[in-house]
């Protein structure tokens, strides 16, 4: 047993990441790592054909993530993951979309379109792994930071109240959503899988560590110290009403699958429905 | 009175005689060049188009969808190209200026795409409901970086229908968003349109690749220097980035890779030129002046030669049916016979300064500019004809 362990060269995700793509660009004590692993154990587990999945990324650290992968994989512009993922989508009903992108990204400059792919309940699944701030760009202050967070950008402390993303995608007509720590790998891949088989737009918040451009402007020097902060305050609550699921400096951090909705028509299932009525109309001339 | 086609089972294609306007031909020579997918934002003097699509891809076994703005609505038609469908998106001026950045995502990562700009008087909101031709210079240089592109202007209804046709089948030779570039005037104006029959309608599709999926190399281009496109979904785990990057579709971040790919994506239209340069040539065989137009001034144009013509002095017009890769050589050779090259368009002379370079000092070449609202009168043209033939 033990000789065939040493004989084993590769990893069991090895299949699933591009050849000759690893090592990845990310810090010691980042959490993206251990993040695009579980990813990739809830798509295995999903029971999908890899065929149909096709991951799209914006810019930034976690938008790296997309190029890793060894699926369709699509990394676009900074913040347009989405309407790119909603073109793709829309082409294949069977095609699972899955958006893996940061706070920054998704939630900032992608803003405009985080809302309103929530809104037509697009069949495309979010993944948005929140560092609190702009990794890549050396620590800027961003739309998640919480008051008083200290950033290059924010050297007296942030002035600005962030967006709490369960809250923002749930308000805008998301129909799954939940949110974990990087620490909870197994909860997350049980809930990556739900939200991949989920119809309608889903999307997961993943608060990740990010030692080198936020922990260490505010007291959490090492990736285990973020992650052991979020230990101390992570509070499980299923079904935690997400307009009440604000993250503060110090305050719980609330955790876990808060809203699922099975019945509401999808993008895809409208624009399905309205090529069934067009068909049947006659075409009036020019 | 417009002809009423009803084939269920292929209504692309809706071949018949109408009256109707260059905003609705678009629309519908994009249909029968196979699109299926159109994302785009209302904005005057475009909006027809995307209403005309949200009526009939439906019917097509396509999809319409309105997005939150231009931005979305450019990524979206990438997106859908991506999943192996043809797609579309129309707007003016201010909408192509916040499409540009992903123009540029779209040459990066060679993606076959058709954008239509209906033309409005600018800069900023400008005229919105009058011509303009001033974004020519803007869909040459307007994204960041150095790229090439393949730029189309009609100057008729008919055109409109059959120049979208070939902005597609370029964009699928070519492997990059193709722009067509309306103006007001056409978009909204009626004249007759011809939809001939689908089997005697050029398409021209992307080339798919044949090796294996595990030994493929998305960007190991053929000798056209056009690598054949994978689409998501067939097994290829097709592969995009807009960072610089290797035939594998890696990002590789150094001057040698970023030296061999854009050489290749600036050759790949600078090389392939005599095959998408289209012009007409009007009158020019005794031509003593020449007039250079395109879109809608090249229209007053020829009504000035006509005017000229009649008082005996001999104008004829090369039309410039692609803006984008510049005429430069066959325009060279045409200012050998001439001492004076008039360029007619609605600004303050894109066109003008492409010309002159053009020239190189063969011939004097002089701007007849308006900025926009309305479009020359013939007699307009035909004084300065006067003035340079005394």
């Amino acid at each position: 047993m033990t000789s065939e362990l040493l004989k084993a060269e590769e990893h069991p995700s090895d299949v699933f990441l591009r050849p000759g793509r690893i090592p990845h660009i990310w810090c010691p004590g980042c959490s993206l790592g251990s993040i695009t692993n579980v990813i990739i154990q809830a798509i295995k587990q999903s029971g999908i054909d890899s065929k149909k999945i096709a991951i799209i990324s914006g810019i930034g650290c976690t938008g790296r993530a997309a190029g890793y992968l060894n699926f369709d994989s699509f990394h676009t512009t900074h913040g347009r993951a989405i309407p790119f993922a909603i073109g793709l989508s829309v082409t294949d009903p069977e095609r699972k979309v899955i958006v893996i992108s940061g706070d920054g990204d998704l939630a900032s400059i992608g803003g405009n379109h985080l809302i309103h792919g929530a809104r037509r309940n697009a069949d495309i699944t979010v993944i948005c792994v929140n560092n609190f701030q702009y990794g890549m760009t050396g620590g800027q202050v961003g739309p998640t930071s919480y008051e008083g967070q200290f950033q290059t950008t924010a050297p007296y402390g942030n002035v600005e109240h962030p967006f709490d993303l369960p809250g923002l995608a749930y308000s805008c007509g998301a129909t799954f959503v939940a949110r974990w720590t990087a620490l909870d790998v197994r909860r997350m891949k049980e809930t990556i899988i739900e939200a991949i088989l989920h119809k309608g737009f889903s999307f997961v918040e993943i608060l990740g560590s990010c030692p080198t451009t936020y922990g260490r402007r505010n007291q959490l020097r090492e990736g285990l110290e973020i992650l052991e902060n979020f230990r101390k305050r992570t509070v499980l609550q299923h079904g935690a009403d997400p307009t009440k699921t604000e993250i503060s400096k110090d305050g719980p951090i609330i955790v876990g699958k808060f809203v699922e909705i099975k019945d509401k028509s999808t993008l895809t299932d409208n624009l399905l429905k309205v090529q069934r009525i067009a068909k049947a109309t006659k075409t009036r001339g020019l | 009175m417009s002809k009423i086609i009803q084939k269920e089972e292929d209504r692309t294609v809706l071949s018949g005689e109408y009256f109707t306007t260059g905003n609705l031909a678009a629309a519908e020579g994009a249909l029968a060049a196979g699109c299926k997918f159109f994302g785009g934002y209302p904005i005057t003097p475009s909006s027809e188009i995307a209403e005309h699509m949200s009526y009939r891809l439906p019917q097509v076994g396509g999809h319409f969808l309105q997005f939150e703005d231009e931005i979305a609505s450019i990524v979206s038609i990438l997106g859908a190209s991506w999943g192996g469908w043809k797609s579309m998106t129309a707007t003016s001026g201010p909408g192509y200026s916040l499409m540009l950045e992903n123009i540029g995502l779209g040459i990066m990562t060679e993606t076959p795409c058709v954008i239509i700009n209906v033309q409005r008087g600018g800069p900023s909101t400008g005229l919105p409901t009058l011509v303009g031709q001033q974004d020519i210079q803007q869909t040459r240089w307007g994204s960041h970086g150095d790229y090439e592109v393949i730029v189309l202007a009609p100057n008729s209804v008919q055109e409109c229908f059959d120049l979208v046709i070939v902005a597609f089948n370029y964009a699928e030779k070519y492997r990059l968003p193709v722009t067509l570039l309306m103006d007001e005037t056409l978009g909204h104006m009626s004249e007759k349109l011809i939809i001939p029959k689908k089997d005697d309608i050029k398409i021209i599709n992307r080339k798919k690749p044949k090796d294996d999926p595990s030994s493929h190399l998305p960007y190991k281009a053929d000798e056209d220097l056009v690598p054949p496109m994978a689409t998501a979904g067939e097994g290829y785990r097709v592969i995009t980035t807009g960072l610089t990057h290797d035939e594998r579709g890696y990002p590789v971040l150094d001057a040698e890779t970023q030296e061999k790919l854009l050489r290749r994506l600036i050759n790949k239209i600078k090389k392939n030129k005599d095959d998408i340069i289209l012009l007409e040539e009007y009158k020019l065989k005794d031509a003593e002046l020449i007039i250079i137009s395109f879109g809608i001034s090249a229209r007053a144009s020829k009504g000035a030669i006509e005017l000229a013509r009649k008082k005996g002095i001999k104008v004829g017009l090369l039309r410039l049916i692609t803006i984008w890769p510049f005429a430069d050589e066959h325009i060279e050779k045409l200012a050998e016979k001439v001492d004076n090259i008039l360029v007619v368009e609605i600004n303050s002379g894109q066109v003008t300064r492409e010309v002159q370079r053009a020239v190189k000092g063969k011939a004097n070449v002089h701007g007849v500019l308006k900025h926009g609202g309305a479009i020359h009168t013939p007699e307009e043209i035909l004084s300065e004809i006067e003035r340079r033939v005394k």
